[in-house]
């Protein structure tokens, strides 16, 4: 290791930050005599960064040269900035040191585009197999699968990695175009479907022989970008639900858009990182993959996208006061889960603590449920609560997003909610 | 009032149950051994430890319980808090008394206490191994120095062996004075007979190994490198790493 290395690591971190994932989980593996390391199933995050994401493994890149000329990416080919790369021995001692000083979880290896994707996939390949191989690594991988990368090195990488993921960025194909001019939804589709096919190639085959090898065991990822096109969230979210429709798909990120190259005109000017609709839809996000709702549900063709004042559940509650209020005591898992300020967690500490005895509101709020949403809601076996129902959905609604009932209205579009009543 | 006393050991706490259990008489008030009595006693009792009777006793619990439980029973009592060990008395009372499985009745204060304070020492756990930093000395050991809120260093065992199987370390716990060595096979409990100098948990030069410096400004460049400056938000940075942990973690010296 020399002197040089340290700036490279710098140029090369730089490059890789944009891309959001950075999630150690999905996959539990014990350690074997004679290699390095373990992965836990949640993933575990060794540090925080001062915009307070997660650090959970060495995102780097191995080179930020690149042939492409994507208008959102800070590598794009026209840009003027610092090129460098990393050889395979460099990053892997890297990788190993790092790992036994318990700064990460493991790598997150991505790459610009050089020559063409399989020159590209191939000389990432190498890193992962020289650490697993060589190295008897035995930590967490998560690898970027190139957009056209051929279906042999997709399979090669899915031996050795933990997760891959193909980047679909922007979420219709048009604009993708308009942006990425080299790239197309099919260079980035038909990778996806490798790893989906891999996946369950390696499950069917690990039921018939049990120490037969894994394919990607923590599945795939996706990412998009958000704001720098015109979609709206129900597009957004629609893509979202179809692609956890694939069994492998765990998790599609989303990023508010960062505007690394101010100069190119095809891009929207925006004065701040849209993060208040990025944390909106990852709470939408949540919403399909934990509370059992439908994406359309969330959002649709009335409102194709989320209201930024109040959480997405709080607005589908809103909209449906016809369901409440919930009985605390009765109702099903199913239904509690739909109640605003009840989450997982309290939700099955509810339905395991009402076996007991009747829960009153003060129980409730001692087992962690956000009486100031649920409380319009839910009823106890108690005096009957104020709920949506007699207070009306768009009083409530000024209530809990804090916005000052004195009749001056910020955005005059938010009040004509149309409610059939 | 009756005042049981005993050496405050969990094996202690165990024997007191038998004890009351086995004499019919339920104290309401546990204390140390030396500690002065309040003015009220109407009996007192000095609970001799025994592993027969602990042994018994935590047979007894898992028994009536699921292991996820008695894990909790045990974080419990490694969180030091004032007055754990009668709120973890009367809990294990109210799980013999009761035909019922009572550990899910979280409408019932203790058995909430119980699991919200058991919570906080399985999250100081997982702090501890999210923020734990080795430095590598020069006879190739890996050491770390902590300080954690709650005693949670003997959680994190199990993890440290599997995960850092491969090599030797340490991690100590400035605060109360102990900590783990592993050599490559088992891990041996140690005090070290001078940690003055080691209160800011950094090796000195000499100590350290020959590359490790060069991995520690890697590890410092490098984080400082992946911060997106148009998102910085110092409130949820220190929410998600909280500052107590910052001394002794590499990247924010």
């Amino acid at each position: 290791m020399n002197a040089g290395i340290l700036e490279k690591l710098t140029v090369l971190a730089e490059s890789a930050k944009y891309d959001v994932s950075c999630a150690s989980s999905g996959i539990t593996r014990k350690r074997h005599s004679g290699s390095v390391g373990s992965a836990s199933g949640w993933g575990i995050c060794h540090s925080f960064t001062e915009d307070g994401r997660c650090v959970s493994l060495l995102k780097i890149m191995l080179t930020n040269y690149c042939i492409y000329d994507c208008a959102y990416c800070i590598n794009r080919r026209s840009n003027d900035i610092r090129r460098t790369a990393f050889t395979v021995d460099e990053l892997v001692e890297l990788t190993m040191e790092f790992y036994k000083r318990n700064y990460i979880e493991g790598l997150f290896l991505s790459s610009g585009v050089i020559k063409n994707p399989d020159y590209t996939m191939e000389r990432m390949v190498r890193v992962v197999k020289n650490l697993r191989v060589i190295h008897r690594y035995n930590g967490y991988i998560h690898m970027k699968s190139i957009p056209g990368a051929s279906r042999e090195l997709v399979n090669e990488a899915g031996l050795y990695a933990d997760r891959l993921s193909v980047n679909i960025e922007i979420p219709k194909e048009h604009n993708l175009k308009m942006l990425a001019p080299e790239k197309s939804y099919e260079a980035i589709y038909r990778p996806m479907s490798y790893i989906q096919q891999g996946v369950l190639a390696s499950a069917d085959e690990r039921k018939r022989f049990r120490h037969a090898p894994r394919f990607a065991p923590a599945g795939q990822s996706t990412q998009m970008i958000i704001g720098a096109t015109d979609e709206s969230d129900k597009e957004i979210l629609q893509l979202s639900a179809a692609l956890y429709r694939r069994s492998s798909m765990k998790r599609v990120y989303y990023s508010g858009f960062v505007p690394v190259n101010a100069y190119d005109k095809r891009l929207p000017a925006l004065k701040q990182v849209p993060l208040v609709r990025e944390n909106r839809l990852y709470q939408a996000d949540w919403l399909l993959r934990f509370y059992g709702f439908l994406a359309d549900e969330i959002v649709d063709d009335n409102r194709p996208n989320l209201d930024l004042d109040i959480d997405p559940k709080l607005a589908w509650a809103l909209r449906h006061p016809e369901q409440f209020p919930v009985n605390i005591n009765r109702a099903d898992y199913a239904l509690i889960l739909r109640v605003p300020g009840i989450g997982v967690k309290s939700a099955r500490l509810i339905v395991s603590a009402r076996k007991h005895r009747n829960l009153t509101s003060y129980d409730l709020k001692k087992i962690g449920v956000v009486m100031k949403k649920a409380q319009y809601f839910i009823t106890c076996n108690e005096l009957p609560f104020i709920t949506v129902n007699e207070l009306r959905p768009e009083y409530l609604r000024k209530i809990l997003s804090g916005k000052k009932t004195n009749g001056k209205a910020e955005n005059p579009a938010q009040l004509t909610l149309p409610f059939s009543d | 009032m009756i005042v049981f006393s005993y050496d405050k050991s969990f094996e202690g706490l165990l024997s007191v149950v038998f004890d009351a259990y086995n004499r019919k008489i339920f104290p309401d008030k546990l204390l140390g051994e030396g500690d002065p009595q309040p003015l009220f006693t109407e009996s007192h009792f000095q609970v001799i430890t025994s592993s027969e009777k602990s042994e018994r006793v935590w047979a007894g619990l898992q028994k009536k319980l699921p292991r996820k439980i008695c894990d909790m029973l045990i974080c419990l009592w490694l969180s030091e808090e004032k007055g754990s060990d009668e709120l973890l008395f009367r809990y294990i009372r109210k799980v013999f008394d009761s035909p019922e499985r009572i550990f899910t009745d979280f409408a019932d204060d203790d058995m909430l206490q119980v699991k919200k304070i058991a919570e906080k020492v399985a999250k100081e756990r997982l702090y501890l191994i999210q923020f734990i930093r080795f430095q590598k000395t020069s006879d190739d050991t890996y050491v770390a120095f902590v300080s954690p809120k709650y005693n949670a260093l003997p959680l994190t065992l199990g993890y440290l062996t599997d995960r850092f199987g491969g090599q030797k370390w340490l991690v100590y716990d400035l605060r109360r004075k102990y900590g783990y060595y592993y050599d490559l096979e088992k891990v041996i409990e140690i005090t070290l007979t001078k940690d003055d100098d080691l209160s800011d948990g950094r090796l000195n030069k000499e100590m350290m190994a020959e590359d490790e410096q060069l991995f520690q400004e890697l590890w410092k460049n490098y984080f400082k490198a992946l911060t997106i400056k148009e998102r910085l938000n110092p409130r949820l940075h220190t929410r998600n790493m909280p500052r107590r942990f910052w001394k002794y973690m590499t990247e924010k010296q």
